[in-house]
């Protein structure tokens, strides 16, 4: 089977990349090595979460996003934002003049991801009512970053999420079939884009976990839209919008998933450490009495992503508000809220587009078991002979990193500084001892100069 | 020959040690990860292992998880010097259980233990003597198939 080719929005600046191990401590599936005194990313290990971009001291690390002069290629431009675009505004700035603003950088039409967001949190609502006899918690599958480290850390876990789509492809894909139709377009000349708040969701559209066939065009970064935002604002385009309700918005915060589907008996883990504790105690059954649990990589959830520009505690409480405000001109009751803004006609169902999530296992030491075997019992050896510190310096997040890389021939003993100082500690000892049983026979001459020169003439 | 190498790994857990509960089924759920064993599989261990670890930490007042892995079969015993079970036929009925109520609030002690672990692995044993302590062996082969 040839070896898939990843491809990863987050890239290294070399030259900005100063060699420190920041990144390579703090990336949760350890895909980052420094070697010759530069970060390098294992492409099949990462999972576009963006930990190490937002904690690089040197900022060496990028997003690589789309720019707007791309929507020229297209008769007919759709955008879809989403809740963690309004959180960027405090409150009391109407959606109208973000959306006007959004018609003036040269989009025709708005359609928010929150509206896909309740058909997708209707299908989860009844896929957990029908789901009997399997293994639970059932876990969401909306955070692109959590369902690769679920292919690479957690394969084993693989069938316990639920099967619908992100809700943004959704979204793609019915409006740009809709729109074909409705403006008598091919769909070849509908640009349909997403203004994207973390570098998964990017790298998802160039490279989908969970949809066959995207119909995005592209995305944008949340911060730069952000920025031409503030300067074109308001004014007097008509606006071409449609939205959904409170419960689509709440979508762009943690526990919005689970509010939107109705499940009480579920948890809303955010930030990518504490999905990982989770997944790692639901991988031992450790929780089997829970219905649902909600991840995001991001602390705070998409609010938190790498792409935005307000501090996410702010955004928070801006999206918070616009929620209870909302919230305040909608009937009590979850369903009829919903039923009002659900009157699409042929929303997508997820079956028909969605991908399989297959493994994507890098711990195995080799394809061979009886390799691996004796690879893992030279780990274990290497790593007895290591500190035990986990100090980096030798470019691996941890001792068990580098007592891997060593048994895969990727590194050497000596990369280990505690190791190097012993050697030669062990080396300058030995040429002491070296020194006191040779005699010296003669003592050495001063060179001549003229001679030297003549060497060289 | 080959097919009888092994390689081992076996941790000791404290009795009540609740806050380090699973380290030792979490290490050799890595280390089944990293020889490669098929996911389906290293699940059904991690999961039998777990509720081991927890009844030797619940019940046992401390004990040892020892893993071993064979190229087609992973064995793992688990023993401890506890209490012992007086009647192993009960305490293989599915909600039987004698966990005190601080556990059973803290989401332990269901009874469901000993049933899963015989559900989970092929081949399952328990001796047990009261005064003097248990072991448990629990065999699991390395197909790729589903509980």
């Amino acid at each position: 089977m040839a070896p898939t080719k990843y491809y990863h929005s987050v890239q290294l600046n070399r030259e900005k990349c100063q060699g420190c191990v920041s990144c390579v401590k703090l990336c949760p599936t350890e895909a980052i090595r420094v070697r010759n005194g530069k970060a390098e990313i294992l492409a099949d290990r990462c999972v576009d979460c963006g930990a190490c971009a937002s904690g690089c001291p040197y900022h060496a690390f990028s997003v690589k996003t789309d720019t707007l002069e791309g929507l020229s290629k297209y008769v007919y431009n759709i955008v879809l934002p989403a809740p963690s675009l309004y959180s960027q505004f405090p409150a009391n700035v109407p959606l109208e003049d973000i959306w006007k603003g959004l018609h003036n950088l040269g989009f025709d039409e708005i359609f928010d991801v929150s509206l896909a967001s309740e058909y997708v949190a209707k299908e989860i609502e009844t896929y957990l009512k029908n789901y009997t006899g399997g293994r639970k918690p059932l876990i969401s599958s909306t955070c692109p970053a959590v369902m690769r480290l679920i292919q690479v850390k957690f394969p084993e876990l693989i069938k316990q999420v639920v099967p619908v789509l992100a809700p943004v492809e959704a979204a793609a894909i019915y409006v740009k079939r809709e729109a074909a139709a409705r403006k008598q377009l091919s769909t070849e000349l509908i640009g349909v884009w997403f203004i994207s708040p973390c570098p998964s969701k990017e790298t998802n559209i160039r490279q989908s976990v969970d949809v066959q066939h995207t119909e995005l065009t592209g995305s944008f970064s949340l911060s730069e839209i952000y920025g031409l935002l503030l300067k074109n604002m308001g004014g007097s385009h008509e606006l071409n919008v449609r939205t959904g309700s409170s419960y689509g918005l709440a979508w762009g915060t943690y526990g919005g998933e689970l509010a939107s589907a109705g499940i009480s008996n579920g948890l809303a883990i955010h930030g990518i450490d504490n999905v990982y504790e989770i997944l790692e105690q639901i991988s031992m059954n450790k929780m089997p009495q829970l219905d649902y649990v909600e991840c995001n990589a991001c602390q705070g959830g998409c609010l938190g992503g790498l792409l935005t520009a307000e501090n996410k505690f702010v955004a928070e409480s801006n999206l918070r508000q616009r929620i209870r405000k909302l919230r305040e001109q909608e009937p009590k009751d979850r369903q009829e809220t919903m039923a009002r803004t659900m009157v699409l006609q042929d929303f997508p169902a997820s079956a028909a587009y969605r991908k399989k999530l297959v493994p994507r296992p890098m711990m195995q030491l080799d394809d061979d078991i009886m390799e691996a075997m004796k690879k893992f019992e030279r780990m274990e050896e290497v790593l007895c002979s290591l500190p035990g510190l986990d100090c980096g310096a030798c470019g691996a997040p941890s001792c068990q990193g580098l007592a891997e890389d060593i048994v895969q021939g990727k590194a050497h003993e000596i990369d280990c500084i505690f190791k190097l100082r012993a050697s030669v500690h062990k080396l300058s000892q030995g040429m002491l001892e070296l020194a006191k049983q040779i005699p010296i026979y003669h003592e050495p001459k001063m060179l001549n100069n003229t001679e030297d020169e003549d060497h060289e003439g | 020959m080959s097919e009888n190498k092994s390689v081992k790994l076996a941790f000791d857990c404290a009795g009540g040690d609740f806050e380090r509960a699973g380290e030792a089924s979490s290490k050799i759920k890595k280390m089944l990860q990293r020889l490669g064993i098929p996911a389906d599989c290293v699940r059904r261990i991690a999961i039998g292992t777990y509720e081991a670890e927890m009844n030797v930490i619940i019940h046992a007042g401390g004990g040892n998880v020892a893993a071993e892995v064979f190229p087609d079969t992973t064995v793992i015993t688990v023993t401890d010097k506890g209490p012992g079970i007086p009647d192993i036929n009960k305490a293989l009925q599915e909600g039987w259980s004698t966990a005190p109520d601080y556990v059973r609030q803290m989401g332990f002690g269901a009874g469901m233990g000993l049933p899963n672990m015989q559900k989970c692995s092929d081949e399952f044993d328990i001796q047990s003597q009261v005064g003097v302590g248990t072991t448990i062996v629990m065999k699991f082969k390395h197909q790729s198939e589903d509980l």
